[in-house]
This record gives C-alpha cells, sequence and structure tokens, in this order.
C-alpha cells in the first residue's frame, strides 16, 4: 500500500511539472481562434454576469459572422480576415465573484484550455487577481469593466483596459463643469460635497475634494454623513446655508431618497446636483421619489440614448434584443466593446502568438464612431495598459426618464440648469 | 452681530429645534413600546424594528390594494401589530420566559431576522414610498419649513403615548399590568392573571410599533430592513429614558432627536451619531437607571 502511495505523489509531483513548464501552445494559424472569458456566472451577481456573457458572445457573433453594415470592428468580414478566416471560440469561467476562484479559473483556462488571451472579471477584486496569473504565464488580459484606479498602477505588462477608472469619472464632473463654463456660459464656483462615510463614499469624496483644489473650484461645505441614518435634517441645513453653486453627491440607494426628500421639504434649492452614479441611477430612486427626482444629474458609463447621435448603438441593441430578451447595459455594452478590441488585436497581430497580440494591443487605434461606448476612442497607454480617451457621460432626469445631457455632442437632451425651485415645480 | 444675522441664526436654530422635535417625537413612539415590553416582561425585544417594518408595510399594501390612505390605516395597523404582539407572546415568548437570558435574547433577535427576511421573500427588497398620500407637502412659517406628515406623525405619537400613558396609569387593567411588572408572584396572589399581563404587554408593545409604522410610512421610504435604522436609536431612548420607563421613553425620544439634529449642524453632521452614543455612554455609567427608571 505504501509503495502505490510513493507512486501516486510522484506521478503527481511529475504531472504538475509539466503542467507548469508546458509553455501555452501556440501553434499555427488555425480554423479557431481560443479566448478565455471570466465572469461571475453563479453567486449573487449572476444576472449581472448573465448580461455581461450575453455581451462577449453578441460581440463573437458579430466577428464570425459577416456584417457590413455595421460600423464595427471586424464586422463586415467572417472571422479574422488575417488569420484565414479564422473564426473566435469563447470559453467562459466562473468566478463567483470570489478573487480566489478568479486566480484558479484564469490558471486552468491558460495552461488547460490554451486559450491566446483572457478577457474578465466585472469585480475589480477579482480582475486583480486573475490578471496576475495572465502577467505571471505571459498571456494578455483585456479588463472591460472594471474601474478602481489601483488597477492599471501595478506595473503589468500583460493588463490593458478599455473602460475608463474612478479616478476619470470624477474627472468628467470637472471637465463637465469647465464645458458649461465655456459653452453654456454656466459659472460654477462654489461646491458642497456630500457623501456616505463608507469605503466606496469616503473615496469619491477624497477625489472630488482633490480633484476641486486642483482645478480652482472653492468647496464651501465638506459633508460626509453616516449611511442608513434615520434623518439628514442638519446635513441638509448645512448645505442649505452654504449655498454652493453645485452640490455633488455619493450616495447608496436609501440615502438618495432620503436626501431627495429633505431637500423638498426644508426648500432646499440648489442650481445643480450631480451624483456619482449608485444610489442616484438606481431603478428604484426614481420609481420611489418619482417627479421629486427630476433634474438630479448622475454620471452613467452609457446610455440607450447615446442612439440618438450614435445609430449603431440602436443596431446593437436591437440584436441584442432579440437574443437575450433584454435592453443592454453599461456592463454588458463594456463587455461587449472588450471582446471587439481583443478580436481587432489579434486579427492585426496575424497570430496567436501572445507576444504578437501584446504589441497589435499596444497600437490599437479604434476611433469613438466605431464603438458602442461614449468614448473619445480606444488607444492604449503603452506604460499602463489603461485606455487613454476613455469617459463618462452624464445623465439627467428630465420627465422622470434619464437623458444624456454630456458630452455636449452626444446629448439627447438639453441640460437644464439651474434646476428650478420647490415652489416652481 | 449685525441684525440680519441675528435674524439668519435664529431663523436657523428655530428650524433645527422644530426638525429635532418632530423627528424626536417618532423616535418616542417606537421607543415606548420597547419600554414597555421590558418594564413588564422582562424581556428585550429585538425583533421590535421587525414589527415596525411589518406596519409600515400593512399600510404600504392597504393603500396600493384597498387604496385606504395611511390615516385611515392607522387604527386597522394598530389593531394588527397588537395581534401580532399576542402571538409572537403566545407561540414564542411564553416557552423562553423562565430560560436563561441568553435563550430570551437569541429568541427575539431570531424573530427579527425571520420577519426581515420574510419580507424580502414576500415583497422583494425592493425600497417603496407612498406616493400621494391625503396629508403631504409642507407649511412655511416665519420662513420656516414644516413637512405635513412629519408634523401629523409628531401629534400622533404624541397622542399614542398619552393614550398608553393614560391606560397604564388610570385603568384597572393598567393598574394590574404595574402590579405585574412591580412583583410577578405579589400580583398573582392578588388575583392578576400574569400570563395575561404579558400579553397584554406584548399586545400594546405590538400597537405601539404598528402606530409608529403607519405614521412613519406616511412619509419614509419602506424595505425590508427599515426597522434596523430605527431599532438602535430605539434603544438608546429606552437606556436614556431608563427601562420601563413611559414618561422616561417619551422626553428621552424627544432628546435623542434634538440632540441628533442640533449636534449634527453644530458640531459636525459626520459625528451625529458620535454625540447619541456619547451620551448614551455617560447615562449608563453616570446613572444605569436612566432619567425616569427606577431600578
Amino acid at each position: 500500500m505504501k509503495r502505490f502511495t510513493y507512486l501516486a505523489v510522484a506521478l503527481t509531483l511529475l504531472l504538475c511539472l509539466v503542467g507548469t513548464s508546458c509553455k501555452p501552445a501556440t501553434p499555427e494559424p488555425a480554423a479557431e481562434v481560443v479566448i478565455g472569458a471570466i465572469y461571475p456566472l453563479s453567486g449573487s451577481l449572476a444576472p449581472t454576469g448573465e448580461l455581461l456573457r450575453n455581451g462577449v458572445e453578441l460581440a463573437v457573433e458579430i466577428i464570425n459572422g459577416e456584417y457590413p453594415d455595421l460600423n464595427l470592428p471586424l464586422a463586415a468580414e467572417a472571422g479574422l480576415p488575417n488569420l484565414g478566416g479564422a473564426k473566435i471560440r469563447v470559453i467562459f469561467g466562473d468566478h463567483e465573484a470570489s478573487p480566489e476562484k478568479g486566480l484558479s479559473e484564469a490558471e486552468r483556462l491558460i495552461t488547460e484550455e490554451n486559450v491566446v488571451a483572457l478577457l474578465g472579471c466585472y469585480n475589480s477584486s477579482v480582475t486583480a487577481t486573475a490578471s496576475e496569473a495572465a502577467e505571471r504565464l505571459g498571456i494578455p488580459f483585456l479588463n472591460p469593466e472594471s474601474t478602481s484606479p489601483k488597477l492599471h498602477t501595478r506595473g503589468f505588462k500583460w493588463f490593458f483596459r478599455t473602460t475608463p477608472h474612478d479616478r476619470t469619472f470624477a474627472e468628467n464632473f470637472f471637465d463637465f463643469l469647465k464645458d458649461l463654463k465655456e459653452q453654456k456660459g454656466i459659472d460654477v464656483h462654489t461646491l458642497s460635497i456630500v457623501y456616505e462615510d463608507t469605503l466606496w463614499g469616503a473615496d469619491v469624496g477624497e477625489a472630488e475634494k482633490e480633484l476641486a483644489a486642483e482645478r480652482g473650484y472653492e468647496v464651501v461645505a465638506d459633508i460626509p454623513y453616516e449611511h442608513e441614518t434615520a434623518e439628514v435634517t442638519s446635513e441638509v441645513l448645512k448645505l442649505k446655508e452654504a449655498s454652493a453653486d453645485a452640490v455633488m453627491m455619493a450616495s447608496y440607494i436609501s440615502d438618495a431618497i432620503l436626501y431627495q426628500k429633505t431637500f423638498k421639504d426644508l426648500d432646499f434649492n440648489p442650481p445643480g446636483i450631480l451624483a456619482m452614479d449608485s444610489g442616484h441611477i438606481d431603478p428604484s430612486f426614481l420609481g420611489t421619489v418619482g417627479a421629486d427626482g427630476n433634474y438630479i444629474m448622475s454620471r452613467e458609463v452609457w446610455a440607450l440614448d447615446l442612439s440618438v447621435k450614435k445609430p449603431v448603438v440602436k443596431t446593437v441593441n436591437d440584436m441584442f434584443v432579440e437574443r437575450y430578451g433584454k435592453n443592454m447595459d453599461g456592463s454588458c455594452a463594456r463587455s461587449f466593446t472588450g471582446m471587439l478590441v481583443l478580436a481587432d488585436a489579434i486579427n492585426r497581430a496575424g497570430s496567436t502568438d501572445p507576444e504578437a497580440i501584446r504589441k497589435a494591443l499596444l497600437e490599437t487605434d479604434i476611433p469613438g464612431d466605431m464603438l458602442i461606448m461614449p468614448w473619445e476612442g480606444i488607444k492604449f497607454d503603452p506604460e499602463t495598459g489603461q485606455n487613454t480617451l476613455g469617459r463618462g457621460i452624464i445623465v439627467q432626469v428630465q420627465d422622470e426618464k434619464y437623458y444624456t445631457v454630456w458630452p455636449f455632442d452626444l446629448a439627447s437632451k438639453d441640460i437644464i440648469w439651474p434646476m428650478p425651485t420647490w415652489s416652481e415645480r | 452681530m449685525p441684525p440680519l444675522l441675528v435674524d439668519r441664526v435664529t431663523k436657523m436654530l428655530s428650524q433645527l429645534l422644530i426638525s429635532g422635535f418632530l423627528m424626536g417625537l417618532i423616535f418616542s413612539l417606537v421607543a415606548v413600546g420597547l419600554t414597555l415590553i421590558w418594564g413588564v416582561v422582562e424581556i428585550v425585544n429585538f425583533a421590535h424594528g421587525a414589527f415596525l417594518m411589518l406596519g409600515m408595510y400593512a399600510t404600504y399594501w392597504l393603500y396600493r390594494l384597498l387604496s385606504i390612505d395611511p390615516l385611515f390605516a392607522l387604527p386597522i395597523c394598530t389593531i394588527l401589530l397588537f395581534f401580532v404582539g399576542i402571538v409572537t407572546y403566545r407561540l414564542m415568548i411564553r416557552r423562553v420566559l423562565t430560560a436563561p437570558m441568553v435563550a430570551q435574547i437569541f429568541s427575539t433577535f431570531g424573530l427579527m431576522v425571520f420577519l426581515e427576511n420574510m419580507a424580502h421573500f414576500l415583497w422583494s427588497s425592493d425600497y417603496r414610498l407612498i406616493k400621494e398620500p391625503i396629508v403631504h407637502g409642507r407649511l412655511e412659517v416665519f420662513g420656516l419649513f414644516i413637512s405635513k406628515p412629519q408634523l401629523v406623525a409628531a401629534a400622533g405619537a404624541m397622542v399614542a403615548t398619552g393614550l398608553v400613558y393614560w391606560f397604564v396609569t388610570r385603568t384597572q387593567t393598567g393598574r394590574a399590568l404595574q402590579a405585574t411588572a412591580e412583583d410577578k408572584e405579589a400580583a398573582a396572589l392578588m388575583g392578576i392573571n400574569s400570563d395575561r399581563m404579558f400579553a397584554l404587554a406584548w399586545g400594546i408593545g405590538g400597537a405601539c410599533a404598528g402606530a409608529a409604522g403607519v405614521l412613519l410610512a406616511n412619509f419614509y421610504f419602506i424595505f425590508p430592513k427599515v426597522g434596523d435604522i430605527f431599532n438602535l436609536t430605539a434603544f438608546v431612548v429606552v437606556a436614556l429614558g431608563g427601562f420601563g420607563s413611559i414618561p422616561g421613553a417619551f422626553i428621552a425620544g424627544i432628546i435623542i432627536g434634538l440632540v441628533q439634529v442640533l449636534g449634527g449642524h453644530l458640531v459636525a453632521p459626520a459625528f451625529k451619531s458620535v454625540i447619541v452614543f456619547i451620551i448614551y455612554l455617560v447615562v449608563v455609567i453616570a446613572r444605569p437607571q436612566g432619567l425616569f427608571g427606577k431600578f
């Protein structure tokens, strides 16, 4: 019996050695290019994971099929023309929102499935670990939708990110204020900053204060508040006293509702409210406060009404609805875009060699009008792998619906600023 | 100070005092039910916030499905929660009366978890709000803003607390309740059925949570864990006022409401809970029986 154990251990060790020393296979141009995608397909994020997966699948369908009418990368020809029309095949891994699972799935896909590149992982924490595996094993990792600002500053060689990150989104508020002054003649000088006191809100608050100082805005009220508090009277009265030109908010849903009601009860009338998504774009927000939520502005990553200025958004969304019975959202629009960018690089590389793909990714230059995103295009920073042309949009609630109001060239409605006072409504 | 500034400061102070006072009265009503159960049965009801949540949902569904305005739902929900309290006592609390305190704590805590998750399961985690109750909007008096539903809620809380106090101190049954609270055995010797009195205390406790739920639902959002937001404050109020004291809970509720709003404004909003809990700690250390507690 003992001998068997020895044998088993020896064999296992040997197998492990083989597993790690085996370089991922890089075969000749094949009829099929295999890509790994790791998403939260089960667990509490399963509904989001499903959408992300659908986004990738639709992109693959467009790449592999012939859609000459679509102005998107690789839509016109079938497959990857530079690889003899090779088709893309995606193998999905499930990370269940766990960083450990993400890491092991990345290793499995690279060493066992021999994928030539990885896509994922939505959750910033999982993207962090999975991309480490890719870095170690020398495989390009494209991250379409994680927004933690720390991800692209790790000095990784194989990491690329298409989406703008949280810092960019905070900067967008200030770009917006600048545009507001230059193009609409609306001068905002003083700001009140309100944020909930858990990690997310505190981070947003810090970033906003820093940027305000950098760009010469005066913060007249700095109000961190307790998440899920019973009342916010003192906070709102502070805001009223400060009477800033604009209020910046970072709130989860229950707080967002409570603030909006208290604003009305205490007759607080700021010229503009700029919210950092989350509570203010939660479907429950307008469902609960109704018309009282009008004129609120929030940052967003994507909106369906971009189709007013970008018809391709509608075409792609129609295809999506036809297949999956739902409208696209900011998450799957980004996973869709990520897949296209990766395929575009592989095609330009003309091979499935990881180094060639990495080089091609660095040379990526996709103009904004070939994207369904509101970005100015895709170009990666050679040092960090971060897309330098990404930006968010700002939506405003008008008649209880969200409309894109900034960037002004993508707006589907004119911005309403200042917001009417409560007694005028 | 220039007169204009004085005017602004007094206005701000008055607004803070009014808002704090109104919020405090709601805290009072939530706490009265809690303190009554403690005073008579000597069990801490962690599910009190969950009762409040049930009251709010009952109000919401009466409004949505039968178009009954919260004002008219007040008696219905109060009676409903009265029975929820009694059923809780009969099915659960009676069995743990003589059990160790840990078992009592776990049973009401478990009930809270059960009720919250049941609400989650039955009504989803969506946030809900009664959109157009009869009483809505706000009053403007001398430049001060008062939300009408909050005013109604505060008045309702005052009346309800008064009624409970009147019942406990002025009626035969109420005196029996007090006697049981003071000495269960002696009361039993006088022919008072302590089991009935305990059930009654749970019933009234539930009814208070129900009434508070209705009054809150008039202007507050409703979701399965809404009780948690008020539960913690209610415990502080009860401890400050003295466990078991109805006038204590009433006064302490108003104090906490004022401290939260005034302290939040004068120091910094981020510290408003800190101030509340510092007061709580000072009371627990310096006067453990609370402001009006007897023991």
